[in-house]
């Protein structure tokens, strides 16, 4: 049985919610397997994850080295080639940095390579079959992947439920010493942190989130009076954001914000798992999309089918209403 | 700066319901309206405004067949100098990997000084620029949301990163970024930008032309292999409402209500 390895992301110290996420993708793969996590990185920081790591994971493998302070995916990328014994099973977060590091590890070690995993079955020999989504999450498939060389598998951020009392006491192996002196092409220099923006919805009990639907901005204004009336604020999805119709600071996402809300309307919001990934709080869902599939029904409370360019105005004037508000 | 950027023909989410054919082992196809990739899009824009800033010449570049020449002329009506389709019937059934080495191949025979893919396509994978560079050795960076041209072949890029952040870097040319969506506004292009490129000739290119081993590309090199299409049943799914719009406004009311939505 092929060796299961989970590559762990951590930050200041601690390591990345998805670090039980992967030990429990790995014993999908293989109930009996207990995999082993590897760290990279320097100094306390890295100390302080490997020894949280030691109570989910029966052995942690630690990779000290200077030029890993800021996770680099080349860098890294060569010191996990360095490492790996041949034929091992990679699982890593599918998030910034494993879209950035797996690709080109499974080319580097010639494995097979399947993004995005959202469930598993168990491994039949070398045959591994995975569930995914395609065409943002209107359909899922599954695709088989053939591990005889090893595999690289990027696993769905809260697609699998970590194991609860795992209370192991792994052991941590220094690996540092067999990865020799790394250098790469692309070199980092700062991070910048998010402006703020004009309005935080982080900190509304009630948002009018908007998506591709509402087609242009002097659309946003629909929105806009909607929130108005329900003392909200107007928050979006991705595209809103691309076409510059709403600044960045309404963006609700796993590239934008994290809110937690108590009532969150969906409108013309399709519901990829980037988006959803943003909304916390298990707070009531309203989706309103003209697209009877759109995967935002699947995890809304309350679905409509409907264009939002004419229900919103209703609704807002409904709203007005039933409030005592004048209309404008 | 010679550009090569790699793009790919999807059916454009945005205007079509993907649905399950009826002998549930691919979507229906007949109907779907297809565009080229969105990140792809964004990613000739890019390369297009870093042309104008420091000179050069952009290249689009697909892997598929006949049906896909459309999005290079929609490309190269936007600015592209040069369109390419690779075809070849071994190419059939590549997985992310076949298409890769396919794409290798290309790149060695050219001179490019930097690669550009969009950040994923359809099916989401993210793969196909990463897997090129590590192929062809060359420095990369996902995500990239913006792209400034440094003196001494080098590039100061920015990624997004967690909660809007950015990761900003230095990067070595030649390399391989695969560009997000919002780097730019990709520039309009009408009727008439179609009109004027609907005959301009397209480069085909066969595996014959391509120093590359038949063995690693096609359905038979493929180490991955989608089995199927179906619709997930996902947790409870939403409480549909299905009356007219003047009741459904009524009834969302009332919830809203009680949900304190209607203070």
């Amino acid at each position: 049985m092929a060796r299961i390895f989970a590559y762990i992301v951590h930050r200041g110290g601690v390591p990345d919610d998805s670090a039980g996420e992967l030990a429990a993708a790995a014993k999908k793969i293989d109930a009996t397997a207990s995999a082993t996590a590897i760290v990279t990185g320097q100094g306390s920081d890295l100390d302080n994850v490997c020894s949280t790591l030691r109570s989910s994971f029966c052995e942690v493998w630690k990779i000290a080295n200077d030029a890993l302070a800021h996770p680099n995916a080349e860098l890294i990328r060569k010191a996990l080639v360095k490492v790996l014994p041949p034929g091992s099973i990679v699982l890593v977060a599918h998030e910034h940095f494993g879209i950035d590091l797996a690709p080109g590890l499974s080319i580097k070690l010639n494995a097979a390579y399947c993004s995005d995993v959202l469930g598993m079955d168990a491994l039949d020999g070398n045959d591994l079959k995975v569930v995914r989504q395609e065409f943002g999450g209107q359909v899922s498939s599954h695709v088989h992947c053939d591990i005889s060389s090893g595999a690289v598998l990027t696993i769905r951020p809260g697609a699998f439920r970590p194991q609860q009392n795992a209370a192991l006491t792994g052991t941590i192996v220094d690996k540092s010493g067999e990865i020799g002196s790394l250098s790469a092409g692309r070199r980092y220099l700062q991070t910048i942190v998010a402006e703020a923006g004009d309005v935080d919805i982080t900190k509304h009990a009630i948002l009018v989130s908007i998506g591709r639907g509402i087609q242009e901005k002097d659309n946003v204004r629909i929105a806009q009076d909607l929130a108005d009336v329900l003392d909200a604020a107007v928050s979006c999805s991705r595209p809103v954001v691309d076409a510059k119709w709403l600044e960045k600071s309404r963006q609700v996402g796993s590239s934008g914000k994290t809110v937690k809300p108590k009532v969150y309307l969906a409108c013309g919001i399709s519901g990829s798992f980037q988006h959803l990934a943003g909304i916390k709080g298990n707070p009531f869902i309203v989706a309103i999309n003209k697209n009877p599939k759109a995967p935002i029904f699947q995890v809304a409370d309350v679905g409509i089918v409907d264009d939002i360019l004419e229900f919103l105005p209703e609704l807002t004037s409904k709203v007005r209403e039933l409030r005592g508000v004048p209309a404008k | 700066m010679e550009i090569l950027v790699c793009v790919k023909r999807v059916p454009d989410t945005s205007e079509n319901e993907i649905a399950l054919n009826s002998a549930g082992n691919d979507i229906e196809r007949d109907e779907l309206v297809y565009s080229i990739n969105e990140p792809d899009n964004y990613a000739v824009e890019e390369a297009l405004q870093i042309v104008a800033r420091v000179g050069g010449k952009v290249t689009v570049v697909t892997v598929g067949g006949e049906e896909d020449e459309e999005i290079l002329r929609r490309e190269m009506a936007m600015g592209a100098n040069e369109g390419v389709l690779i075809t070849d019937a071994a190419f059939e059934g590549s997985d992310g990997r076949g298409i890769a080495a396919i794409l290798k191949a290309f790149v060695k025979k050219g001179n490019y000084d930097l690669v550009l893919t969009g950040v994923q396509a359809d099916d989401g994978a993210a793969q196909v620029g990463g897997m090129l560079a590590a192929m062809l050795d060359l420095p990369f960076g996902s995500l990239v949301n913006s792209i400034e041209v440094l003196g001494g072949k080098k590039l100061k890029i920015s990624r997004e990163i967690e909660g809007g952040n950015k990761e900003i870097s230095e990067i070595d040319l030649p390399c391989v970024l695969s560009i997000q969506t919002g780097i730019n506004e990709p520039r309009y292009v009408g009727m008439r930008g179609i009109r004027a490129v609907a005959s301009v000739p397209i480069s085909n290119c066969s595996v014959a032309e391509l120093s590359l081993d038949a063995s690693a590309v096609g359905a038979a090199a493929a180490k991955v292999k989608r089995l199927d299409y179906f619709v997930p049943a996902l947790g409870k799914g939403a409480e549909m409402l299905a009356g007219s719009r003047e009741e459904n406004i009524e009834r969302l009311a009332e919830l809203l209500a009680a949900k304190g939505g209607l203070k």
